[in-house]
């Protein structure tokens, strides 16, 4: 499975095209990343727990999309694009999209 | 009187945490700039012509950083008076750098030659009282070109 967030692969021709496939995520953190969390809030610096879950997260909405993709039958998802929202306090929903289709 | 003295100690503290972080951070950023600077990151949504041998994989890289107490102060003062908020720039300024250099990274532990189409997202992830910002989110992302071997 060939991904990327390209809209061509040099040298690839599109041979089929299924349309949209995306996957999501909505992860909370849990208190005792939140208490580090606040304690960084005062010293500042970067928040490894946090970079940690919201990666694990987004692999996850990843993960959803190339299912989805499979599903289809396609061999390459392109135009991948990645969002994030929150939802609620201390929600934040990963988002991946991306076009599933066939490179010959 | 004790809510005085917390509050101070809290942005004595703040301070002096914040300036080391953030000089540690940019200098350690610098660095790595400097390390990286043989793959070239490009915004460009066109891979390029007349060469097909290359691979490529999607990378990525993100980083959650947190502002100080002082700064986050500071930044309320600021929004009293107007004008550029300078401690909110360098936090998002350290974050992209940062996350840009972790897709460099990544890219050059696949052997890269390049990264097309980076794409960079931006989110607020903690929002503190009265909906100050207390970290946020950078997501870089993009396809590493692979040089292949056929």
């Amino acid at each position: 499975m060939i991904v990327s967030n390209l809209e061509v692969i040099p040298g690839k021709r599109i041979q089929k095209h299924f349309g949209l496939v995306q996957g999501s995520s909505v992860r909370a953190k849990h208190v005792g990343r939140d208490f580090m969390a606040g304690l960084k809030n005062i010293f500042g610096g970067e928040l490894k727990g946090y970079t940690e879950l919201l990666q694990e997260s987004r692999q996850e909405a990843y993960e959803r999309m190339l299912e989805q993709a499979e599903a289809t039958g396609a061999n390459a998802v392109l135009n991948i694009r990645f969002s994030t929202s929150s939802v609620a306090a201390g929600a934040a929903e990963l988002f991946a999209y991306g076009t599933a289709v066939i490179l010959e | 009187m004790i809510d005085l003295i917390i509050f101070v100690t809290l942005l004595a503290v703040g301070y002096g945490f914040g300036q080391y972080a953030e000089k540690q951070h940019y200098a350690s950023i610098r660095k790595r700039e400097l390390y990286l600077r043989s793959i070239p990151v490009i915004a460009s949504r066109i891979p390029p012509h007349g060469n097909p041998n290359y691979d490529s994989q999607l990378v990525s890289g993100s980083v959650v950083i947190s502002v100080d107490y002082f700064k986050r102060f500071i930044a309320g003062l600021r929004n009293l008076v107007g004008g550029r908020v300078t401690s909110y720039e360098a936090l998002l300024d350290r974050a992209r750098r940062e996350a840009i250099l972790r897709v460099k990274r990544e890219a050059k532990n696949l052997g890269a030659e390049m990264v097309f189409n980076i794409k960079l997202e931006t989110a607020s992830i903690h929002k503190g009282k009265g909906n100050t910002i207390g970290s946020v989110e950078v997501l870089a992302y993009g396809t590493a070109l692979i040089p292949n071997s056929q």
